[in-house]
């Protein structure tokens, strides 16, 4: 079924795609479209279907009174933090699964890769328990250091620097380089794929969850996006306009960033299918 | 700095016995290893730290009342023969049930159609397949919230829709009768994507020769799904089966933003259970009991993904 040649008759599919993937699209078209119109619009009716024009009141609402700014922000560090953390600790980790002989090794990365089916609702409890130790509850640190490594992470470097060969690393060692500067002037700038998949899929998690931000976080200024969004709509669920502009400064990070990287992303969550 | 240098210098020397050598060649070993230990303890002290030790914790909770504030006591088994009796634990799990036997299914079917039908490279199929993927990217928070608006019942466009159309107003996420499968159909929307791309990967795989010799056989397009696509499609089916179900037993942050369980319990599932009696009741040992019977019914589902994988590896490694 590879690739079949593209007739020049235009298919009968086209009949069957267009109005299902549109019932797709159209769920995104009204969240932008409703949030662009004015309360009037949105409290008659039936309601509008169509904005007459755009209404930006709902936006500058969010972004003035509400704390959306803030919560982009959080959300954005978290995220971020988890990102590059992931992306350093996974690499170091899975470079010295696949590189590094040491007592215990393969043992401890099966056990690793176990927690791997661990639910997050058995660790939940306790996990709180710990960061409230730390006293990292009600701040960032305490949605960072749960994700500042995954097991996915150190495996999915483990499995592409398996894939990679020796020959260059065990010269420069040779040379006299050391572990570390072998893995990040050699084999780093070798890995971007496996890069790629460990940021986007830790960007997608981190950037999306809201259950763990939920118990971890009372206090509105430590809130990300995913926990500020509900709240506000909890409590401002006349004003949907405005609720769907905070819903559109949401959703359109991760949007924006999977239009520009398509490939990257479902390349990434096949591998996490598949492989993970 | 580095170990190997030193051991090769030594190595061509010709008065060097065998014993100076497995003496180097363990100094080595045990310098390795100091490295390897440096690059993995970070990753093993949050991986298991936060992991393993949870785990034995939640399991000891079980065991407990316990508000997570003042000392709990021990109760035994108290907290598991509570659960058997609790209406509310019962609702939820049946509640869980529907939602996974409803949506897993649903998910696959629909995943598979889809996927056969944007199979092929005609004009648009790069924009059909992102807007298919598209809502998978969207978080639960934002489905939620999106979907309140669309199916509320006074201002939502989708009853205004009904009007249109001459039907009268539904209750929708209101609606004890409908929000559960209301609530499949939003998990659909985002979820049936996951599936497309996994099986759309999987059928580059499916042999074009086969396919070409079952058409020169004169099979027609139903038989070559039959008897050629699905088949090499089976693992991929299996994997998928297992990843939507925990996906599925597993769901919470779309409940919490719509429904909070509601209406009467009608949409409490098991997660949203153990995340009130642990952070809304502070019963948080009879919460973990719940979390720790939910796990297991996860941990049967992961143990035979596992199995089947193993199975598949040991066939795949046969037909090579």
């Amino acid at each position: 079924m590879s690739s079949p040649v593209t007739s020049r008759r235009p298919s009968g599919r086209h009949l069957l795609l267009a109005p299902l993937t549109l019932c797709f699209a159209l769920p995104l078209v009204w969240l932008v479209l409703s949030s662009v119109m004015s309360d009037a619009e949105i409290n008659r009716f039936p309601p509008a279907l169509w904005p007459k024009g755009i209404d930006l009141g709902g936006y500058r609402y969010v972004l003035g009174n509400a704390m959306f700014p803030r919560w982009f922000a959080n959300s954005l560090v978290v995220a971020l933090a988890a990102v590059l953390s992931n992306l350093l600790l996974g690499a170091l980790g899975g470079y010295a699964f696949a590189r590094m002989r040491f007592a215990g090794s393969r043992a401890l990365l099966a056990l690793m890769l176990a927690t791997m089916v661990i639910p997050f609702q058995l660790t939940m409890i306790p996990t709180f328990l710990v960061m409230k130790e730390l006293g990292l509850i009600d701040t960032l640190g305490a949605l960072i250091v749960p994700s500042l490594v995954t097991p996915f992470a150190v495996f999915l470097f483990r499995q592409f620097f398996l894939g990679l060969p020796r020959e260059m690393e065990e010269a420069a060692w040779i040379d006299g380089c050391s572990r570390l500067r072998v893995l990040f002037s050699i084999v780093m700038p070798l890995a971007r794929p496996a890069l790629a998949t460990v940021a986007v899929l830790t960007f997608l998690s981190t950037w999306n969850d809201l259950s763990w931000p939920l118990i971890a976080i009372n206090h509105d200024t430590q809130y990300t996006l995913q926990l500020g969004l509900t709240t506000f709509q909890g409590q401002h669920h006349t004003r949907w306009s405005a609720v769907m502009a905070g819903n559109v400064i949401t959703v359109l990070p991760v949007l924006v960033a999977f239009l520009l990287a398509q490939k990257t992303f479902v390349q990434s969550l096949t591998s996490s299918g598949l492989k993970g | 700095m580095s170990t190997l240098p030193r051991a090769l210098t030594v190595v061509p020397g010709p008065t060097v016995t065998p014993a100076a050598g497995r003496r180097a060649a363990r100094r080595r070993g045990r310098r390795e290893s100091a490295t390897a230990w440096a690059f993995i303890s970070p990753a093993v002290v949050v991986i298991l730290g936060l992991s393993i030790v949870p785990v034995v914790w939640s399991l000891l909770l079980s065991f407990r009342a316990d508000d997570l504030v003042t000392p709990g006591r021990w109760v035994g088994l108290d907290n598991y023969r509570a659960l058997a009796r609790d209406p509310n634990f019962r609702t939820a799990v049946g509640n869980t049930l529907l939602y996974s036997a409803l949506y897993v299914p649903l998910s696959l079917a629909g995943g598979l159609v889809l996927a056969l039908a944007l199979n092929r490279r005609i004009r648009f199929i790069g924009l059909y397949r992102t807007l298919v993927f598209v809502p998978f990217v969207v978080s639960a928070t934002a489905q939620g919230v999106l979907f309140s608006f669309i199916l509320d019942p006074e201002f939502g466009v989708a009853n205004s829709l009904l009007h249109h159309l001459g039907i009268s107003p539904q209750g929708f996420l209101t609606d004890p009768d409908q929000a559960i499968y209301l609530l499949v159909l939003i998990s659909l929307w985002s979820g049936v994507g996951f599936c497309v791309v996994v099986y759309l990967a999987a059928l580059q795989d499916v042999p074009p020769e086969l396919v070409e010799a079952a058409r020169i056989d004169g099979a027609g397009r139903a038989r070559v799904l039959r008897h050629i696509v699905l088949p090499t499609l089976t693992p991929v089916t299996v994997f998928l089966l297992l990843w939507q179900l925990i996906t599925a037993l597993q769901v919470f942050d779309l409940i919490y933003v719509t429904t909070k369980g509601g209406p009467l319990g009608s949409t409490g599932v098991v997660v949203y259970f153990v995340w009130q009696q642990a952070f809304q009741m502070f019963t948080a040992g009879y919460g973990a009991a719940a979390a720790y019977v939910l796990a297991v019914a996860l941990l049967v589902a992961g143990g035979a993904l596992r199995l089947v994988r193993r199975r598949q590896e040991r066939t795949e490694g046969a037909v090579r």
